[in-house]
């Protein structure tokens, strides 16, 4: 059970966030949205009020908060109908660095990560050609002397445009030379301000949702040796024990979302008069709200438990995971009861119906497809046969 | 400079407020730092940034007025001040608030005191003017902007649209206009740093009030909300028609030519 003063200190902290969300209303989002723009006021205005630094250890000027703290931010933006997807690597991408960089590494990045000077907004993992499986990747850094000579293709790396550095997951042994498929993976630093135009290419891919997403081809990208993270080939580790804190912090999203498109749908369905009575009055539109928001208070248990868990030092793979999926499931079933209880109007973009629902969708692909916790709890959970 | 800044609490006047008995339901209402004592915060905030010293938020008000202290803490003042009327006091009005104030504030010396304009929820403008007056110090009201200069004070004040620049000194209480700056939210350093910084909760026995020298003095005959706004109206026809029709009912029904 949680203390009374972390209760309070949680309650201040989401107004505190509301604070900051409540200028940026829906009508700043529905214009981003139309245009396909990023919303660099409202990251500026989170970073400046050094929400996005809650990770970061006090000692490199961040606040040194734990991760279910962490996941309260980001599930205020969204709750407040914002999009923490836009801003949310800035929080978690640097844990790499913080527990693998080395000193100099640390002391370089971490401060301006948390005071918003510098950008860490770009994670670089999923190629087109090998997606899911990530062993697989082709993108290739061979080194030459003082630095390496990246080679190699990213498709959905987001927020490139909107980040001074990237995290850049590439091999460095190739596959066939190493002893598990895992290993000879390195996790490199990219400048992203000398890179561009300098072997990267990043090339804007459309989607269905707001979301800065891009292309990457890298070639003959040349990037400095000091800035490896941690020892070459061990890469896939530190991506992997990123992966709890992402899951939690996703799930929070997704529980911000649930929870927008529950009190949207409430509230809708209270004062939306037809056949002479509010629509919420019929069963048929009243139990769909119910249901949705019974499935969405229990995912968030399963998240409050998976953040304590991690920030308790406790193994909580199986928490994270189930968390990450409970909450998008039940996000999306509140997506969609929102849009039904909404009628004609959930489809107007003027209702911001529309745009949630496009955008909460994607939590059942990215950061991880929903298949692949189905398959993490079926074989290290239940210890059933590997199925890939 | 030894600043306080005035702080209410009250009801979110852009959230659905809802009278019944012949009072506001605090159920359901949205609770908020009164917005002009925001730019009031900021601008000691700011002062005191720039020119050292220290800031104290003071609130008459319940328990629940702790919440408001908290949040101008986290923005970035130094001290709170609850003043904690809520077992001896039924009412407050002007009056009395303002002179609970002055008994907290008189002995302080306080260099200069901040206040909003108006509260929004009563609207009167008069707890400034009068704890000054009761203070024995200068006052000016809705000011848009504040230059201190040892004590000499520049000052920039809203008289309806147009502005009225005056000179005056410390000690000075002014009230703040929406337009002396914006207001900044409390950051998260500030919101965790609030969590140790001061909170003196004070009851009226504390000052040494008496409950009847603190009797209001104004009576609230009825509190009501406005009139629903009708629904507009939409002219048919043709341009010269409407026109027409706009100049009739400008004449015939609204009665204003
Ligand atoms: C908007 C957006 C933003 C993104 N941002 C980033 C980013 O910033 N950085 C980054 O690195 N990546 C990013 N991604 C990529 C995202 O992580 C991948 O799309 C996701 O991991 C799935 O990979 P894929 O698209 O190649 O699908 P595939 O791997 O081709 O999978 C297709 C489908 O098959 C299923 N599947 C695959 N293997 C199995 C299996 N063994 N068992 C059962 N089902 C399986 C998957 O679950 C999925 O439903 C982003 C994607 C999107 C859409
Ligand atoms: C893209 C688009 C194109 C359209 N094109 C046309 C068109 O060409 N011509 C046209 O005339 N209309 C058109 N419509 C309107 C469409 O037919 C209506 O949106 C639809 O009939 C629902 O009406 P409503 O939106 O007012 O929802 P509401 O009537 O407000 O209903 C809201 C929700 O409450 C439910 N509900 C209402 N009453 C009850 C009840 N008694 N019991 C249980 N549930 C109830 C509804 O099923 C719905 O889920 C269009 C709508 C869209 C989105």
């Amino acid at each position: 059970m949680m203390q009374t003063e972390n209760l309070v200190f949680l309650e201040e902290l989401r107004e505190g966030v509301r604070a900051v969300c409540k200028r940026f209303d829906g009508a700043y989002w529905r214009k981003l949205d139309e245009i396909d723009g990023y919303p660099t006021d409202f990251v500026e205005a989170i970073t400046q009020a050094g929400f996005l630094g809650a990770l970061i250890p006090e000692q490199y000027g961040g606040s040194g908060l734990g991760i279910l703290e962490a996941s309260v931010i980001l599930e205020e933006i969204n709750r407040s109908g914002g999009n923490a997807g836009a801003c949310h690597a800035q929080m978690y991408t640097m844990g790499t660095i913080l527990r693998h960089g080395s000193l100099a590494q640390k002391e370089r990045y971490l401060p301006k990560i948390a005071d918003g000077s510098l950008r860490l907004q770009a994670f670089g993992v999923t190629e087109p050609n090998t997606g899911t499986d990530t062993t697989n990747l082709k993108t290739f850094a061979k080194r030459e002397g003082d630095h390496y000579i990246v080679n190699g293709q990213k498709v959905f790396i987001s927020r490139v445009e909107h980040s001074d550095l990237m995290i850049l997951l590439v091999r460095t042994t190739p596959k066939d030379q190493c002893v598990k498929k895992s290993d000879g993976l390195s996790v490199l630093v990219v400048d992203l301000n000398e890179a561009v135009g300098n072997g990267l290419e990043v090339r804007p891919i459309k989607t269905m949702m707001n979301h800065a997403t891009t292309e990457l081809f890298i070639d003959n990208l040349k990037v400095p040796v000091e800035n490896l993270i941690g020892e070459e080939g061990k890469g896939f580790r530190y991506i992997l024990d990123g992966m709890n804190a992402e899951r939690i912090l996703i799930a929070a999203e997704c529980i911000g979302d649930g929870r927008w498109f529950i009190e949207r749908a409430t509230k809708y369905a209270k004062e939306r008069v037809v056949f002479d009575r509010p629509i919420g009055q019929n069963q048929g539109i009243q139990f769909p709200i119910a249901q949705a928001h019974i499935h969405l208070e229990a995912a968030d248990l399963m998240r409050i438990k998976a953040a304590e868990l991690y920030d308790r030092h406790q193994a909580c793979g199986a928490e994270a995971n189930m968390a990450k999926l409970l909450a998008a499931d039940a996000s999306w079933e509140a997506a969609n009861v929102a849009i039904q209880t909404y009628g004609g109007f959930g489809f107007a973009a003027e209702y911001d119906i529309e745009r949630k629902f496009k955008e909460t969708r994607l939590y059942q692909v990215a950061p991880i497809s929903t298949n692949l916790i189905l398959s993490y709890v079926g074989e290290h959970i239940l210890k059933l046969p590997k199925s890939y | 400079m030894n600043i306080f800044v005035l702080v209410k609490r009250t009801f979110d006047t852009e959230e659905k407020i809802v009278v019944s008995g012949g009072k506001i339901q605090e159920d359901g209402a949205e609770f908020i730092i009164n917005p002009y004592d925001e730019y009031a915060i900021e601008e000691a905030i700011q002062k005191r940034d720039a020119l050292g010293g220290k800031v104290t938020v003071v609130t008459i008000g319940g328990e629940d007025a702790e919440k408001q202290l908290r949040t101008a803490l986290a923005m970035g003042a130094d001290e709170a001040v609850l003043i904690n009327t809520e077992d001896d006091l039924d009412e407050l009005d002007q009056y009395s608030s303002a002179y609970i104030l002055s008994e907290y504030l008189k002995d302080k010396e306080a260099d200069l005191i901040l206040a909003g304009n108006v509260a929004i929820d009563g609207g009167s403008g008069q707890v400034g003017p009068r704890l000054a007056d009761l203070l024995g110090i200068n006052y000016v009201t809705t000011v848009t902007s504040l230059e201190i200069d040892g004590t000499n004070v520049k000052i920039v004040r809203d008289i309806e649209g147009d502005s009225e620049v005056l000179e005056t000194s410390l000690p000075l209480l002014v009230t703040a206009q929406q337009g002396l700056n914006e207001p900044r939210y409390p950051s998260l350093p500030g919101i965790m740093k609030a969590k140790k910084k001061p909170l003196e909760e004070l009851e009226l026995d504390d000052l040494d009030i008496d409950e009847d020298d603190v009797e209001v003095k104004v009576e609230t005959v009825e509190i009501y909300l406005p009139p629903q706004k009708a629904a507009g109206r939409v002219l048919e026809g043709d341009l010269s028609a409407q026109v027409k029709e706009l100049v009739n009912l400008l004449h015939s029904e609204a009665k204003v030519i």
